[in-house]
């Protein structure tokens, strides 16, 4: 682990456990509705300030808390035009597939290539440091899995222009 | 003697619970529109009665000691109080409340003739029956709430209720109902008090939606509990100590005597906090945590999980308190109001635990020495 990656996965890791106080919160405006609150935005008093945590201009994650639900916004790094794609073609993926993730939401924020829901059923029903985790460790894999694709898309279109070229030896 | 038997009653979460006055039976909500009842045998909780009348989310029980009625509210914006009648079935009785959201929090007054909602419509029904009609009916105390209200309590004269509420303000507030109480002496919150007199408004230091308000034995200080980790307790006259606190936030409060109060939350360990020498201090956590048992060779066994499960180290999520998640209540379970000596707490894990101070406390002093 890089030395800057390491105070970056603790500060989004302890901003999330504090952010995770979550409680069963129904709607002040609709009757009989509850909906999470960080996307209805029906009452003002019940949404905390967003926090941006950011390593560099191209890594972020934001974190909007609020009275049932919270939003996690991350950035991943795209360093060139490949992991551009790769970042979006890999996001789209799992986004087609959110209801498997439990937590995923199917659209990410303006400006993020990925973002999670987390709402006051899902602490309920499964460990809030597991959750944590779970983020944490998406996190750090997601560069990983990037770089991998990136290097065998990389040495497959070596080997295709191998091939293609060695037609006209 | 064991100081703690934790029972689980639910796998989901337990939204609220509440005991009757001999403690033999429970009222508890296993997050969903159903109230369920246990009576206790031996070692285990017993179901023997399930009341379904409420369409969502029950959010608040509370079972009145002397006059054995249960008062249920929920997110359906209905409260109903139950009465056990001859043939031994519980009965809902509607109650007029005239509210338009959810019913977050009821409680009985302390001599049962009156109970108080709160609700997401920004008001606070106080019920009380209404003899002419036959059923129960609410006024409502609106004036200084501007959000949700998530706690109540009352004041032990009956008349007095404090609120806590999601627009960062704990207030003192009268209840008093003309017909219904008779004209209480002064208190140190004020000397007259007509409905909806407000008699105290605090916030906070850093401002946090207040999840929970209790009044002191005596009624002469007001303690609440903050979503940006402090405890406040809050005197007449508007002096405020607040304590800040490193963890988490607290979602329930409970005074055991006028200088000791437990609160716990989503750290899911029950803390005492003591006043000493005019000053008050997080004293120690009651829920000390277990160690876990550790194997004679961890390097061993975790070199063999990487060879088998191809993992390391120990995969075990249970955290190491008596609570696996958020503590959501904190009951009084046995001793008189000035010093309690059991509590009952109850959290989104479905587990329901009572606490013995007195051998906790012993326990502690063993340590100590």
């Amino acid at each position: 682990m890089s030395n800057t990656l390491r105070p970056y996965l603790a500060a989004v890791r302890s901003t999330l456990t504090a952010a995770l106080c979550l409680e069963n919160f129904s709607s002040q405006v609709v009757e009989r509705h509850n909906k999470p609150e960080v996307e209805a935005r029906s009452s003002s008093e019940v949404v905390m300030n967003p926090l941006i945590i950011s390593r560099n201009e191209n890594e972020k994650v934001m974190i909007e808390p609020s009275v049932n639900s919270i939003r996690i916004s991350i950035r991943i790094k795209q360093a060139d035009e490949i992991e551009t794609i790769l970042c979006k073609k890999f996001t789209r993926f799992m986004m087609l597939r959110a209801e498997n993730f439990i937590i995923l939401r199917r659209k990410p924020i303006d400006g993020y290539s990925i973002s999670f829901l987390i709402t006051n059923s899902h602490t309920e029903q499964m460990y809030k440091h597991k959750l944590v985790d779970f983020i944490i460790q998406f996190m750090e894999e997601v560069d990983k899995e990037i770089s991998e694709m990136k290097l065998s898309l990389n040495a497959r279109a070596r080997i295709v222009a191998e091939s293609y070229l060695s037609q006209f030896d | 003697m064991s100081s703690t038997e934790v029972y689980q009653l639910n796998f989901g979460p337990i939204t609220a619970h509440s005991f009757n006055k001999d403690r033999t039976q429970v009222a508890i909500c296993p997050n969903n529109n159903e109230v369920q009842i246990y009576t206790k045998a031996g070692k285990s909780w017993n179901l023997i009665h399930t009341l379904a009348e409420h369409d969502k989310l029950i959010t608040s029980i509370d079972w009145a000691p002397e006059s054995n009625r249960l008062v249920t509210s929920s997110q359906d914006r209905n409260t109903y109080v139950w009465n056990l009648d001859e043939t031994g079935e519980w009965k809902p009785t509607l109650v007029l409340l005239r509210i338009n959201r959810a019913a977050t929090f009821v409680r009985w007054s302390p001599n049962e003739n009156k109970f108080a909602v709160a609700s997401g419509a920004r008001v606070i029904a106080i019920c009380y029956f209404d003899e002419e009609h036959n059923w129960w009916t609410s006024k409502h105390l609106k004036k200084p709430i501007r959000s949700t209200v998530l706690s109540l309590d009352w004041h032990p004269n009956n008349t007095l209720l404090a609120s806590g509420s999601a627009d960062f303000k704990a207030c003192v507030i009268s209840a008093f109902i003309k017909g219904v109480d008779k004209r209480p002496p002064p208190t140190a919150w004020g000397e007259k008090f007509p409905f909806n007199t407000v008699l105290g408004e605090f916030s906070n230091g850093s401002g946090g939606w207040i999840h929970s308000v209790a009044f002191s034995p005596s009624g002469e200080a007001l303690a609440f509990a903050g979503h940006d980790s402090e405890i406040s307790i809050a005197y007449p006259g508007g002096a405020i100590k607040n304590i800040r606190l490193t963890g988490l936030p607290y979602l329930s409060l409970l005074w055991t005597s006028e200088d000791k109060i437990i609160a716990a939350g989503y750290d899911c360990a029950p803390v005492l906090f003591e006043k000493a020498n005019e000053e008050w201090k997080l004293s120690r956590i009651i829920d000390a945590g277990k160690k876990k048992v550790m194997g004679e060779s961890t390097a061993f066994n975790r070199f063999r999980d990487w060879d088998s499960k191809g993992r390391g180290g120990s995969e075990d999520s249970e955290l190491n308190t008596i609570h696996q998640n958020t503590i959501t209540s904190i009951r009084h379970y046995a001793g008189t109001r000035e010093n309690v000596t059991h509590f009952s707490t109850s959290g989104l894990d479905g587990k329901l635990v009572t606490w013995d101070l007195e051998s906790l406390e012993n326990q502690f002093r063993n340590l100590k020495v």
